[in-house]
């Protein structure tokens, strides 16, 4: 019996959160939807566990759906990278729902409740169907099925501002995707497959260069929208300013995350290496974006008013930091891409989970309003100054893993200028973070402030959990960095 | 000479179609700033990779993917099959895009882009 699900696990992972999304509806009562959903969300990260321990003892997971086979049918296929992007979304999917409760009732109508958690569940699914199917037109109904949920979930904000944030994202976000579909139609035509690991194989043999060219630029342009890659982020601020809190918390740190292991998938899986880098030079594209994103967006965070705009434009930066890792091509530059992912994952969901405990006490995250903060709200603003120097880099965090991951790749490449920059733009990242800090603990308090409680045991426990795994990680890097490594050379090999 | 460029003009005019429908679209969702018409330059812009799927799986001669006796060569039926999923996605963008946009008519009473952005910074 037990033999029998485990073989069936990786279908599971995708099925489970789709199912379960109809029953929000037909459940409907607010005190039911909530603790359901979540243990929905805490059972595809037991799933996700399992997955993970499989593919690290057992090496490339692959299931044949329905039974048909691989290149014909729809397979999905879990190695190392695909388990660990699996492991963080669904585990801060799961401790972002198990936090939400109390922000929700204060953030969104009650009756809307269940539809929330209908949307959350099939937005899980399109990112963890993304990540473990190895088809490509799968890939684009998941990253449609996450999007149009994602659109409705922005739009569930209080501010009418959420509104046109969520509209200007649908549009972007379209834009991306059909240029996604666009590129998978074309290298369809050039090999009759749409199985990723049978396309690598069949690419190399395929002598029309010119389509494979023109698929590469619209998959390149329509995934980097996507992820927001500087300078075709502009719908992101928006939408995770105005967001409620907990989808703030849940897309910021996932969504993009997901986008850019679609290119890793993409660049490397299918097209390969040679291909990607060497003939195309995609990392000398790439890594200017990367740099002028770290620089221009960390820039902007700085003369923020609204917190969560400001964490908004640091994501833009990380991202920049991402593909930088990526740009390099090398084993160590991809180790440092992919456990960044991760980190910031961690740091990002759980600093927007902290702004969550100050929109419920404050009703707004105006930097105006929440000077003085950090004496009525000690624990809150104590795990954000946490997750803040895990921004920075700070050693004894998991930024700081990141970027020395980063550093040494640059270094291995002689990019001495580049290891600088990065050193360089870290500066930028403690100005922004220390005018939070400053001006939550050292300054008088705001109207707001001096009325404002601690925020509830229910948010401050997921949110400290968040953020405490980032010292961990800081510190015990075997977990988070070796996986990277395994998962950062098994994707250089490429498909087999 | 001649025969190759009508080869490219008229032998490959579904792609041309394709082409224009993209670049239609696209330039709409760009320059118009009324939301509706965005959703609609969105919805031509997606038409046109519709139409770009159902071309590639054209076989000339070949006929519709249903075997029976004395025919030979069948169209190619997946890429059909695949943007029938594709269309649906397109109907429920649009039909999420149209209910932002009535969401949004209500709270600022306009659906042109700069009359909104407007009105929240002048607040």
């Amino acid at each position: 019996m037990m033999e029998a699900i485990q073989a069936q696990l990786p279908v599971l992972q995708v099925v489970i959160p789709l199912l379960a999304a109809p029953v929000c509806i037909i459940l409907r009562r607010r005190s039911l939807v909530l603790p359901f959903s979540a243990g929905v969300c805490w059972l595809t990260f037991l799933i996700s566990v399992f997955l993970l321990g499989e593919v690290l003892e057992a090496g490339v997971i692959s299931y044949a759906l329905g039974g048909w086979a691989a290149p014909w049918g729809i397979e999905y296929r879990v190695d190392a990278l695909a388990a660990f992007v699996l492991l963080f979304v669904s585990g801060i999917a799961a401790l972002v729902l198990t936090y939400a409760p109390r922000s929700l009732t204060d953030e969104v109508p009650a009756s809307r409740h269940y539809l929330f958690c209908t949307l959350y569940l099939l937005c899980l699914t399109g990112l963890l169907g993304i990540a473990i199917t190895g088809d490509l037109f799968n890939v684009f109904v998941f990253l449609e099925i996450s999007a149009l949920s994602s659109y409705a979930l922005i739009a569930l904000g209080g501010r009418r501002q959420a509104l046109p944030a969520a509209f200007q994202y649908l549009v972007m976000g379209t834009i991306g995707a059909t240029f996604i579909l666009i590129g998978i139609g074309l290298m369809y035509q050039m090999t009759g497959t749409l199985n990723m690991a049978d396309m690598a194989g069949r690419l190399a043999a395929v002598d029309g260069v010119r389509t494979a060219l023109v698929a590469f630029g619209f998959l390149t342009v329509g995934i980097a929208l996507k992820m927001a890659l500087f300078p075709l982020h502009v719908w992101l601020p928006n939408a995770y300013a105005y967001a409620p809190s907990v989808v703030s918390a849940f897309i910021a740190a996932t969504a993009t995350k997901v986008s850019v292991y679609i290119l890793l998938r993409f660049m490397f899986s299918v097209f390969g290496l040679e291909f990607s880098f060497e003939q195309l030079g995609l990392g000398r594209a790439l890594m200017p974006l990367a740099l002028a994103g770290i620089f221009v967006a960390s820039a902007a965070a700085i003369f923020q008013r609204n917190v969560k705009r400001m964490l908004a434009y640091s994501s833009v930066a990380q991202i920049g930091y991402m593909v930088l890792g990526i740009s390099f091509a090398t084993a160590t530059g991809l180790t440092g891409g992919i456990v960044h992912l991760f980190n910031h994952a961690l740091i990002k969901g759980g600093l927007f989970m902290a702004m969550g405990c100050v929109m419920l006490r404050l009703h707004s995250v105006d930097l105006d309003d929440m000077a003085g903060i950090g004496r009525a709200m000690p624990w809150t603003m104590a795990a954000w100054a946490l997750g803040g120097l895990g921004l920075i880099g700070v050693p004894a965090t998991a930024g700081f893993v990141s970027k020395w991951i980063l550093l040494e790749a640059a270094l291995e490449r002689d990019g001495v200028l580049i290891a600088i920059l990065v050193l360089l733009s870290s500066l930028l990242a403690l100005a922004y973070v220390w005018r939070v800090v400053e001006t939550a603990f050292f300054h008088e308090p705001s109207e707001r402030a001096r009325e404002a409680r601690e925020a509830p045991l229910s948010m401050l426990i997921p949110t400290w959990v968040l953020l405490g795994a980032t010292v961990f990680f800081g510190l015990y890097t075997d977990y988070s960095a070796g996986i990277a490594r395994q998962a950062a050379e098994a994707v250089l090999r490429g498909m087999p | 000479m001649t025969e190759t460029v009508l080869d490219t003009v008229l032998g490959l005019y579904n792609y041309w179609v394709v082409i224009f429908l993209m670049m239609t679209g696209f330039y709409i969702v760009i320059a118009r700033g009324n939301l509706i018409k965005k959703v609609i330059g969105l919805n031509i812009f997606q038409a046109s990779v519709f139409l770009f799927y159902i071309t590639v799986g054209k076989v000339s001669g070949g006929t519709a993917p249903i075997t029976a006796e004395g025919l030979e060569v069948y169209s190619n039926p997946l890429p059909s099959v695949l943007i029938l999923t594709a269309i649906v996605v397109g109907v429920a963008t649009t039909s999420v895009a149209l209910s932002l946009v009535v969401r949004i008519r209500e709270a600022y009473e306009t659906i042109e882009e700069d009359e909104i952005y407007a009105q929240d910074e002048a607040r």
